[in-house]
């Protein structure tokens, strides 16, 4: 297996440096810093791709073309170009703004989406750190994007910012709730947190067809937690400009854009490893079958988004706590059921 | 903040709970440079001031330097979603004022311009209502046939937006030779087109679950205010300009007016809705009884109507479009003054958009259907 191969080469280069005489840590931050940047380089090809998609989609489906020029076919350097464009932007604070949480507040939402990449198993062995409770870790570094976002909207000096940050916190909390819930059903048919017990456990039959509704449950909630359409209140275009960022520009502004699609790439990724089977399919490679997948799951919030409207604030809380999170629990209930009876 | 705002201010203390917020003059929602003043008592909105006049031109005080034909184009200006029912509307004042007749072929046209003028501001309507509630794929489909209109109106007078095409006395160049069949083509393509915004708009639940019950307007507040068009419709009464007062030849065409029951934003949204049903065959009937002819009446070298006064009305996409003109017997009208009904209509604002949440402002605003050329003139 790959994890084996993978584990004794591992092995073999801490012994390398350890015949070498160096302290243990010296290997231990090489390895950390080229993981990270192998998975930095992934979030941003993948972002990048993302974006042109999402762009491509939405011009089909409105009968449009989209980005047709930059790099010739498809206009697939688009994102490149727009990526360049907003690097070299000037960077303007606002007047009145609280300067350094103002620079901290995008930094902070993107490492929080940027440290969930740790759990994700893109194949097997092919996870960063396979933690045992890795569940538990995507679920609360998620809810840390919040901090961000109320960071941002709180410095920024601007009443559409607050508004839009206090929309946001309410959303989080209302939704993280039924989204945890509604995983729980999983982890008990598997009784492990680990990403890779969770995938391996699927071999036979994938999660989506026990777990239905937690599925559903769990795709509603995370296209919530995204902040994407019809659930975008916090950032309510036509309500409230742009919400939280509405003061953020250049690179500032791109780093949330990118932390935005960072977390559709993971909740999309997470909803394959526990429902869709992760890695598991006949013929192709485990790989591909994962990000075939989660791109799927990211198709089909891009379609969503660009055919619903948006909700009201009273109406997402109330499909939040009243519909989703019984829901929720009836479904952990009915697991429990089961697994009891069966013994 | 000007001595109006700062009377507010300091009449309601600002406490912790409240805030005010400007919507506006550059906001994607205020449909132009509308601002509103909201009192937020966290997300609802406990009062709301509407501030216009950013976009105000003298419209009234240029036409009255101008002799009657040159107003033509400044009446494009006004509701320029809408320049073709302008132009209908105060050429037919003038006509009454002088006392000419105009030829048959002339008014058919008008009432296909007209009609067709009617589907395209509906469009606009129905997109940025669609854009307002977060639903972007909507506007693109409305403005993908609003351009076919716009093609059309481009291949009969050569203009996409201010068409200044109507004359006092008739109309001054022919339908081109294609345009008859375009025309046809057009509406036998745009007919099935209108399921499909059922499909996005009317038949999606959250769009139902938005709009219903929101902004409810009693039939006795929208005739206090003056109320007039499809938000009268939608508030239950049956009043249509077209119908009730005809002007041009509109009583010769079969139509119906749809009227809502409880006028709510799904009521407003329905109405206008359906109007382009009606439009349709508005179109379809004029088109089938086009009879040939002459286009423009018999007209005095020098416009001078006699002595006197005339308020005359159409039934706008937006409502009652008044022109009241009073003439002193020379070529300038002494008095010219427009009535909009974008500007009525938006009064209303503050009487219904009481007590709602912010979210909820915008879809008002857009079921109200302002074009701030014309509230502001």
């Amino acid at each position: 297996m790959a994890t084996v191969s993978s584990e004794t080469l591992m092995e073999q280069f801490y012994n390398a440096f350890e015949t070498w005489g160096l302290p243990l840590f010296v290997p231990q931050l090489i390895v950390m810093v080229v993981v990270a940047t192998a998975v930095l380089i992934f979030v941003a090809v993948s972002v990048m791709f993302m974006v042109w998609w999402e762009r491509k989609i939405s011009a089909h489906i409105q009968v449009r073309f989209g980005p047709m020029r930059v790099g010739g076919w498809h206009g697939w350097a688009q994102s490149i170009a727009d990526g360049i464009k907003l690097l070299i932007k000037e960077d303007i604070v606002p007047e009145g703004a609280d300067r350094l949480v103002f620079a901290l507040a995008p930094m902070v939402v993107f490492a929080a989406g940027f440290a969930a990449y740790v759990i994700i198993p893109f194949g097997p062995g092919l996870i960063v750190s396979d933690l045992n409770i890795g569940v538990l870790f995507y679920i609360s570094i998620s809810s840390l994007t919040v901090v961000g976002i109320i960071m941002a909207g709180w410095s920024s000096n601007n009443k559409y910012s607050v508004l839009g940050a206090i929309r946001s916190a309410a959303q989080a909390v209302s939704y993280e709730v039924p989204l945890v819930v509604s995983i729980l059903g999983v982890i008990m048919t598997v009784g492990s947190l680990s990403m890779t017990r969770i995938v391996e456990a699927q071999q036979g039959v994938w999660f989506v067809i026990p777990q239905l509704l937690g599925f559903l449950i769990y795709m509603i909630a995370a296209i919530a937690e995204c902040n994407r359409l019809p659930f975008d209140i916090p950032e309510a275009e036509s309500e409230l400009v742009a919400g939280f960022h509405v003061e953020y520009s250049g690179m500032r502004f791109a780093i949330f854009f990118l932390a935005e699609y960072a977390n559709m790439f993971t909740v999309s990724a997470i909803a394959a490893a526990l429902f869709l089977g992760g890695w598991h399919g006949p013929l192709l490679p485990g790989w591909l079958w994962f990000l075939l997948k989660t791109y799927f799951l990211i198709f089909v919030m891009m379609w969503l988004r660009w055919t619903l409207a948006r909700l009201r604030v009273d109406q997402l809380m109330n499909l939040g706590w009243k519909v989703l999170l019984p829901l929720a629990f009836l479904n952990m209930g009915i697991t429990g059921l089961i697994l009891v009876l069966r013994g | 903040m000007s001595p109006q705002e700062m009377e507010i201010a300091e009449d309601t203390q600002e406490t912790m709970e409240e805030m005010y917020v400007n919507m506006g003059p550059q906001h994607p929602s205020t449909h132009g440079v509308l601002r509103l003043l909201l009192k937020l008592d966290g997300e609802v909105v406990t009062e709301v001031i509407p501030y216009i006049g950013y976009l105000h031109r003298c419209h009234e005080k240029i036409g009255e330097n101008r002799i009657f034909t040159q107003i033509i184009p400044y009446t494009d200006r006004l509701d320029y979603l809408a320049s073709m029912y302008n132009n209908f509307g105060y050429v037919l004042t003038v006509e009454r004022l002088i006392g000419i007749v105009v030829p048959e072929r002339a008014e058919y046209m008008r009432v296909i311009l007209g009609e067709l003028q009617r589907i395209a501001s509906h469009l606009i309507w129905l997109g940025t209502l669609g854009l307002d509630l977060g639903n972007f794929t909507i506007f693109m489909y409305a403005f993908r046939e609003r351009e076919k209109i716009l093609d059309l109106f481009e291949s009969v007078s050569g203009q996409r937006l201010n068409y200044a095409f109507y004359r006092i006395g008739g109309m001054p160049l022919d339908f081109p030779d294609s345009f008859l069949a375009d025309c046809k083509a057009f509406l036998e393509w745009f007919k099935p087109r209108l399921p499909e915004y059922d499909a996005l708009m009317s038949d999606n639940i959250i769009f139902q679950k938005r709009v219903q019950g929101l902004g409810k307007l009693d039939a006795k507040t929208a005739i206090d205010y003056a109320i007039s068009g499809p938000m009268l419709r939608a508030s239950g009464i049956k009043w249509d300009l077209r119908r009730n007062d005809p002007y041009s030849i509109y009583d010769r065409f079969e139509f119906d007016i749809p009227v809502g029951t409880s006028g709510d934003v799904w009521d407003r949204y329905m109405v206008r809705r359906i109007e382009m049903d009606e439009s349709v065959k508005i179109v379809e009937q004029a088109l089938q009884g086009l009879p040939p002819g002459e286009i423009i009446g018999k007209l005095p070298k020098k416009l001078k109507p006699p002595v006197g006064d005339i308020y005359t009305r159409v039934e706008s996409p937006r409502g009652e479009l008044g022109f009241y003109l009073v003439s002193d017997g020379s070529e300038k009208p002494y008095r010219y003054k427009v009535r909009s009904p974008a500007f009525v209509n938006l009064s209303v604002l503050p009487v219904i958009g009481r007590g709602c949440l912010v979210a909820d402002i915008v879809a008002i605003l857009g079921s109200i259907d302002i074009v701030l050329g014309e509230v502001d003139r």
